[in-house]
């Protein structure tokens, strides 16, 4: 029973990081219909800058805020640089262009870091809750984890219901051409997309890189899992990316604990073809799959 | 002369068998050209041609995205490791066993494809490159986990000599299925299949109104590609005389997508372009890496970054790749000329 309850809490926890790389992966694709598969690559550049300035300045809310600052600008940079020119190109193009930004960001980060691994702090304790005399592997930072991505989840969900911004970034996203002739700035739109999308992929990355360690390519399963996470709850969805990220977390920690950590890869497969010979267009997908 | 030109003209096969023995021809005479490096470079290209050719008509052809051919591959290579490896079986009839299970284990897999679009085609067949490799830690006994199988090299045949050098075996040997390869996909491009899959890659709606099975030709080009990503991983497992987990990594499934899109998407001579690109932009950028004395932190990144690079900077230049440039450029210079031609062709 404990093994169960074990399992459960660190599945969300993973989950909730899935979560977050899934909402990143999300906000890109609404806004401009793209897969961002240099996200890990971004994600992990970010947490290097704040493990440098953690390491500089003991401070780690100073990284903390850092690296979300850093996410901002990198996601808006990215956009306006790389990505506008192929905005309207064939869409395997911005795969490709995101597969080369991936390697080069890896590359760099491999010429100032170096190859080998480094821990990273955590924002709160590493040792389990203790309940009755048993002690959990959950752990107080766990809980922030958890609640951290919460609050995103939440706050995003406020931008996007409750705002102006909003409402243009809807706009542009599902009605480009009459959001402009209604004066809406499409483009920067996208921009703030983008922007919004990396902000919360550098959290996922400062909150999951004490588990996994940083180096340029810890975070590689993370980014397939969220990935697989987003497809999951329906890319259009920030709830779904949500509620795919903490299910998925669930269900490979549940097959991990039971049946071996080599299945991991194997079962999210079968999960995630499951779910889409059923929905095609993953759990919250809209209405109207396809129109014949 | 002109009979000839009329024939090729007309038929598709003609065309096909032309363009198969001039390739043929080509890499014999160039394998007994180069050295023993570039014969292995040539056998190299060769098995990645095979699986990018099969990639170019599934993405370019018919519109599916794959980001899972570098686990049919491994499909294929697994497949010849334990025929030859275990059962002793010979070579010609455990690759075409290694096509046969990869076409067997394509069909589910395109079926499911064909439900898909887009990025959801993405996230399934990501899933499925990550997923299946891990079979062969899970079975390791018959697959031999992390270490893989291996497999003696194949012996030339004694009527070729018996200095005959391996590496030109190999290379003949790959390059024979390369060619098998450009032969059957020129003649599906040019049949009515490949017409049925660029209607459904133009307009799904309009093929079906027009009587086409949009699932049945979808599953059907995923197919051919997973025989043809099959056949390349048999060989690259004839050339290497080894398959294990390692050699089928997700990165090996980007980079056949990247070699189909930088080659130029949907061209068969693109697949050839992506072909020598893969085999030789490594080297090259390891050489060029080590032409500057940089520290090893530096030296050790140079070749990825590189790399990187030149995928960002082909995309925003040269969009169609390749083979699409140097189409733009010759159309340019048959536009050039326009008059002539059109005059030729009054008269003919």
């Amino acid at each position: 029973m404990t093994k169960f309850i074990d399992l459960t809490l660190s599945g969300i926890s993973d989950g909730a990081v899935y979560a977050a790389v899934a909402l990143a992966l999300v906000l890109i694709w609404r806004a401009t219909r793209i897969v961002n598969f240099a996200q890990g690559a971004m994600l992990m550049v970010t947490t290097f800058i704040a493990s440098a300035v953690i390491n500089s300045s003991g401070h780690y809310w100073l990284g903390f805020v850092v690296a979300l600052a850093c996410g901002l600008v990198l996601g808006a940079l990215v956009e306006r640089v790389l990505i506008r020119p192929v905005e309207y190109a064939p869409p395997l193009n911005a795969v490709i262009l995101t597969l080369g930004l991936y390697t080069l960001l890896v590359a760099i980060a491999g010429m100032i870091w170096g190859n080998t691994p480094r821990s990273f702090p955590p924002a709160f304790s590493l040792r389990g809750y203790e309940v009755g005399g048993t002690r959990l592997l959950f752990t107080p930072n766990d809980t922030f984890i958890v609640l951290v991505v919460i609050a995103v989840a939440v706050g995003l969900a406020a931008l996007f219901r409750l705002t102006s911004l909003g409402l243009q970034m809807r706009a542009s996203a599902f009605a480009p051409e009459v959001a402009r002739l209604l004066g809406v700035r499409v483009a920067r739109m996208f921009t703030v997309g983008w922007a919004l999308a990396a902000v919360a992929g550098a959290l996922a990355g400062v909150l999951v890189a004490p588990s996994v360690f940083l180096g340029p390519n810890s975070f590689d399963p993370i980014l397939i899992t969220g990935f697989v996470a987003a497809v999951l709850g329906g890319l259009d969805s920030p709830p779904g990316a949500v509620i795919g990220g903490v299910s998925l977390g669930v269900a490979l920690s549940y097959v991990s604990g039971y049946a071996g950590s080599s299945l991991v890869p194997l079962a999210a497969l079968v999960i995630l073809v499951a779910v889409l010979m059923l929905r095609p267009g993953g759990l919250f997908a809209a209405s109207a799959e396809r129109r014949v | 002369m002109t009979a000839v030109r009329g024939l090729l003209a007309r038929s598709t096969l003609a065309r096909s068998l032309a363009w198969a023995v001039l390739a043929a021809v080509a890499l014999v005479i160039v394998s007994d050209l180069v050295s023993a490096y570039n014969d292995l470079q040539l056998a190299t290209g060769a098995y990645y041609f095979a699986a990018l050719a099969g990639l170019t008509v599934l993405a370019g052809q018919s519109g599916q995205i794959s980001l899972g051919h570098g686990a049919l591959m491994a499909v294929g290579a697994y497949t010849v490791a334990l025929l030859i490896g275990n059962e002793g079986w010979a070579l010609v009839p455990a690759i075409a066993a290694a096509v046969v299970v990869s076409v067997l284990v394509g069909i589910p897999v395109g079926a499911a494809a064909s439900r898909l679009r887009g990025p959801y085609l993405a996230g399934a067949t990501l899933a499925f490159a990550v997923g299946l490799p891990a079979l062969a830690d899970k079975f390791s006994g018959l697959f031999g986990g992390e270490n893989g199988l291996t497999i003696n090299p194949p012996v030339p045949p004694s009527w070729l000599g018996a200095d005959f050098p391996l590496e030109r075996w190999e290379a003949w040997i790959a390059g024979a299925g390369a060619v098998i390869v450009l032969f059957v996909l020129y003649n599906v491009i040019g049949s009515g299949v490949g017409r049925a899959m660029r209607a459904v890659r133009d307009d799904e709606i309009a093929a079906s109104l027009a009587g086409l099975s949009v699932a049945r030709t979808q599953t059907t080009a995923f197919i051919i590609s997973a025989g043809c990503a099959g056949l390349g991983g048999a060989m690259l497992t004839v050339v290497l005389q080894l398959a294990q987990p390692g050699a089928f990594p997700l990165q090996l499934s980007l980079s056949l997508l990247t070699g189909v899109v930088l080659g130029g998407l949907g061209s068969l001579v693109g697949a050839i372009w992506g072909a020598a690109l893969l085999t030789l932009l490594p080297n090259w950028t390891t050489d060029i890496a080590h032409s500057f004395s940089l520290s090893t932190k530096v030296s050790a990144n140079l070749p990825l970054a590189i790399y990187g690079i030149v995928l960002i900077v082909a995309m925003i230049l040269w969009p169609s790749g390749i083979q699409g440039g140097l189409r733009a450029v010759f159309g340019r210079l048959r536009a050039a000329r326009g008059p002539r031609v059109h005059a030729a062709r009054g008269s003919a």
